[in-house]
């Protein structure tokens, strides 16, 4: 249990996928304009983590890793290398029916998603997220926890930034450091503070 | 009006860059500089990749069908990032694994993407490969760049060469830890777009509304 949160902590705070893989970059500049829009994207990025992470390990542990298929007769088989493919299936599968979903049951947390969710599809976080629980070789529950955490991480990150910026606007930068490059500086300023957690549990 | 293919090619490198202007495959790159060889790997992958990746897609763009376009374009993309990945793993094992999971991550790096639907799609073979590598020079300069910096400020040395000698061997340099961390790659893309948009100030983004300021003229 101890271990579970640990990990939990850390994959929100020190091994944050924003602030200290550089993942999701792309969208993390595009979208942080204002809080509430930041909001949404790490909304959809939490519950497409935290549905993605356990789902992909199922099917890696499962059908993929090597030695998975000796129930089928064919222990010796190793299809890993088919585990880039296979995860963006299944990234692209889950969100659809995951959209489909929220649309039928809780339209209010569709609406604030808004277009995000079928964006993620395209989001290194994601797919990234995916990949690290095969590195690092977390079981079931570890990465039910590890989606769930860095997926919150992503999304602390990202509103926190959104509020950084909406402050920022009213702000007198050097010419030339403007827009992108304040930018660039202020996330360095962020992870610098998610940096000091790294004494923690 | 098409375009010289010279143009093509060195377009990206600094006027169009794909980092600093484009804001485009940020995501899979910083991790990966903080070292000089693997920011030079990392950099020869994604040339390797947009090239033939625009090639490929431009080679059939008359075939895709418009509404799958993009299941195509990431089919093509991850069949090549995977054969790269296991030419890695066989000749390169031990870079491979210092790359770890970023080799994969050239599939959504949004720079491949975005080359081939929004060149490859519409122009010529030979075009859109120049276009993929013009793209990928632009994003190995600036991955370059910064690997450098980072290990010489934060290990002394460069592709492993010491160069200067640290104080705990006796030399008079002190490694500078925070080059190693990540914060630094953030601070050090924001001086490298600073320093270009210096130089061409039509980059900068409009403000959304400027400031009145006391004793200076607004701009």
């Amino acid at each position: 249990m101890n271990a579970l949160f640990e990990l939990l902590l850390r994959s929100v705070f020190l091994d944050n996928l924003a602030l200290s893989f550089f993942l999701g970059m792309c969208t993390f500049l595009a979208v942080s304009k204002r809080v509430d829009t930041a909001f949404g994207v790490g909304l959809a990025m939490m519950f497409v983590q935290t549905v993605t992470i356990p789902v992909n390990n199922l099917i890696y542990q499962h059908l993929l890793a090597p030695g998975a298929l000796a129930w089928a007769g064919l222990g010796e088989v190793d299809l890993s290398f088919l585990r880039l493919i296979a995860f963006i299936g299944v990234i692209a599968a889950m969100v659809q029916v995951l959209e489909m979903i929220l649309e039928f049951h809780l339209p209010r947390l569709h609406r604030a998603m808004g277009i995000f969710l079928p964006l993620i599809t395209v989001n290194c976080a994601i797919l990234g997220g995916s990949l690290f629980m095969v590195e690092r070789s977390y079981g079931f529950t570890e990465s039910l926890v590890f989606g769930f955490g860095s997926g919150l991480g992503w999304a602390l990150a990202i509103v926190m930034f959104a509020a950084i910026r909406e402050r920022l606007k009213y702000a007198d930068i050097p010419e030339g450091l403007q827009g992108l490059g304040i930018n660039f500086i202020v996330a360095g300023i962020m992870s610098l503070g998610f940096m000091a957690f790294a004494g923690l549990g | 009006m098409q375009d010289s293919n010279w143009r093509i090619l060195t377009r990206p490198l600094i006027d169009d860059n794909p980092l600093t202007l484009q804001i485009l495959g940020i995501c899979s790159a910083l991790a990966v500089t903080t070292s000089l060889d693997t920011a030079l790997l990392m950099s020869l992958v994604v040339v390797c990749v947009l090239a033939l990746g625009s090639a490929m897609v431009s080679l059939m763009r008359h075939q895709i069908p418009h509404s799958v376009r993009i299941i195509v374009q990431i089919t093509v993309i991850a069949t090549l990032v995977i054969v790269v990945d296991q030419l890695l793993q066989a000749y390169a094992f031990e870079l491979s694994k210092r790359l770890s999971v970023f080799v994969g991550l050239i599939i959504t790096n949004c720079i491949v993407l975005g080359r081939a639907q929004g060149f490859a799609m519409h122009n010529g073979v030979v075009a859109s490969a120049l276009d993929g590598i013009g793209n990928g020079l632009g994003y190995a300069l600036i991955l370059i760049l910064v690997g450098a910096i980072r290990e010489f400020f934060g290990k002394g040395s460069l592709l492993n060469m010491q160069i200067l000698i640290p104080t705990s061997q006796g030399g008079g340099f002190e490694p500078l830890q925070l080059m190693l961390l990540p914060p630094s790659a953030f601070f050090i893309i924001g001086g490298i777009i600073w320093l270009i948009r210096r130089k061409r100030p039509q980059q900068v983004e409009k403000p959304e509304f400027s400031l009145p300021v006391k004793g200076r003229e607004t701009r």
